[in-house]
């Protein structure tokens, strides 16, 4: 896999998470992403970028190109929060340990086309998506 | 602070999101559109949401949050303009706003507010008549 | 040795140059068997296809008997174009190697004539010949296959985009009649063309007709139901119609809950009901009546 170019913001403030929308935006715009696609892919930065920041007390977001054989666009979200203990449990819809609806993480995995997530209580969290042209 | 301003217009209030929205300016429109229904006993709020290229769970949250708030004060609430891809994405999210009333457009909102409280003059007034 | 292959190549172009004639009669006889589609081309346009084969062959043999160097360009550059447009004419792959292969025996018999007093040159020359044709015609069926995949994928596209016809039925109205079978990428593509033209004809009520989609299934039910959702936050009714009497089995069978979907057996039904909700009513204008007035 052709990896074309990587960039890392960091996700520290709520304006962090503007930033972070517009940065995906503009990405997968210049991919060739349909409106649909970009919305999505946007849409999901933006619940992984606050969950980064509500639960993981920030971290950063890498963004990856990627292209060949398939183009493609891959977010990592990286904090040193205190850890997800239940992955399964967090990704069901309507759980929460905030106040939030608890559609973050499971919203973000319907919204794109790979999904990883590694978490170490204590030590941090990882999550990765990918979304193809 | 950055605020998005709430305009009035007759029983009705009228507000139209043309920025980028972070999380704290969400919550800040949902205070002030509460505080301003209250103080103007308006009847109705039309929030026109044409400009936001997307929603998540947050700020959907905060749409269903302020029509369920303003339906507690006596006021209809409309979401307009609901872009195509940002609805296709809504829905993909789990989110269905159940709770909020929608239209294509301001013109279709102001109709559907209007509508609605005629229905409500009716039913309170009609009774009384007869 | 590198002296005496060049030496050997040499020779295989002027081979072809000599006997370029015997060989291009014997090639063509060769062709007229099983591989010749005299239905799909020409006879002409064979033999031109053929000599322009053999010239460029002989041309690039000059330098050796590596299909993937740069003096073979030519060379492959016309074999795509060959076989491009044999795969738009309907020849089947075979067809279009057999092209390449057949020229074996009539190029082999002319190697074999020049090569008469040095077996083992001619031996070399066969093996290497032979290494080079069937890279060519392997060259040839990539090819074909690259320019068929290029029309499937065309033809899908055509599909998807002819597939999805949104009609405008009324002032606000708008219908969208699903005919064949609804897979994942088509439902998709639907959604959004849908999503669009209520945006576009500023349409309140969209009616989605399934009479012509044979099964429904869970994937498919649910595309229908996020389309209805969808198009409620943008502030549009949907109406589904055409449901039948297996499609309504089916869809309670699998639990599928469209229980905040309106839907209507026939489109008229549809129709009748989105014209109310549009504040339209119909008046049916008596014959004898107007007559009269007259």
């Amino acid at each position: 896999m052709a990896v074309v170019s990587t960039e890392a913001t960091p996700v520290a403030t709520e304006s962090d998470i503007v930033a972070v929308r517009r940065l995906v935006r503009e990405t997968a715009a210049k991919l060739g992403f349909s409106l649909v696609d970009q919305t999505k892919v946007v849409t999901a930065a933006s619940e992984l970028a606050r969950n980064t920041l509500i639960h993981g007390n920030g971290g950063e977001m890498e963004l990856i190109t990627l292209n060949g054989p398939r183009v493609g666009l891959r977010l990592k979200f990286h904090d040193h929060g205190p850890g997800i203990r239940d992955i399964q449990l967090a990704l069901r819809d309507g759980f929460t340990t905030g106040s939030g609806l608890g559609l973050g993480l499971g919203g973000a995995k319907r919204l794109v086309n790979e999904f990883e997530i590694d978490s170490q209580v204590g030590q941090g969290t990882t999550v990765t998506v990918t979304r193809w042209k | 602070m950055e605020r998005i301003p709430i305009l009035r217009m007759g029983e009705y209030l009228l507000v139209t999101i043309q920025v980028d929205m972070h999380d704290r300016l969400a919550m800040t429109l949902q205070d002030d559109l509460t505080n301003r229904i209250s103080e103007t006993s308006a009847k109705g709020v039309l929030i026109d949401i044409s400009s936001l290229e997307i929603v998540d769970s947050f700020i959907g949250r905060m749409l269903g949050n302020i029509a369920s708030m303003s339906r507690v004060l006596d006021a209809d609430t409309v979401v307009v303009g609901m872009r195509p891809a940002v609805a296709i994405t809504l829905v993909e999210l789990g989110m269905s706003l159940t709770g909020v009333r929608t239209a294509l457009n301001v013109d279709a909102g102001m109709d559907l507010l209007r509508n609605s409280l005629d229905a409500r003059k009716d039913a309170l007034y009609g009774s009384r008549i007869h | 040795m590198a002296t005496s292959t060049v030496n050997q190549n040499a020779t295989l172009a002027s081979i072809i140059q000599q006997r370029r004639e015997a060989i291009l009669a014997e090639w063509l006889r060769e062709m007229s068997g099983a591989t010749r589609r005299s239905d799909l081309m020409k006879e002409s346009e064979l033999q031109a296809q053929c000599g322009q084969f053999l010239d460029l062959l002989a041309r690039a043999s000059e330098t050796g008997t590596n299909a993937q160097t740069a003096a073979y360009e030519p060379l492959r550059e016309m074999l795509m174009d060959t076989s491009h447009v044999r795969a738009q004419k309907g020849f089947t792959p075979r067809e279009t190697a057999m092209f390449v292969f057949s020229i074996k025996r009539p190029l082999f018999t002319a190697i074999r004539e020049a090569h008469s007093k040095d077996a083992v040159a001619m031996a070399e020359q066969m093996w290497s010949m032979t290494e080079l044709l069937d890279s060519l015609g392997l060259y040839t069926t990539e090819a074909y296959l690259k320019s068929r995949e290029e029309v499937i994928r065309r033809q899908q596209e055509d599909m998807l985009e002819l597939s999805t016809p949104v009609v405008k039925l009324w002032e606000g109205i708008l219908a969208l009649p699903l005919i064949g079978t609804l897979d994942s990428a088509r439902t998709q593509i639907v959604m959004e063309s849908l999503l669009e033209a209520i945006v576009q004809t500023n349409s309140r009520v969209a009616i989605i007709d399934i009479t012509g989609v044979p099964t429904v299934d869970t994937v498919v039910a649910q595309h229908l139901l996020k389309t209805v959702t969808a198009a409620r936050l943008m502030g549009a009714d949907c109406i589904i119609s055409g449901v039948r009497p297996q499609i309504a089995q089916t869809i309670v069978h699998l639990g599928i809950n469209l229980l905040d979907v309106t839907t209507k057996a026939t489109l008229s039904d549809a129709f009748g009901l989105a014209m109310q909700r549009a504040g339209f009513s119909f008046v049916r204008s008596d014959k004898k009546e107007s007559k009269r007035d007259n």
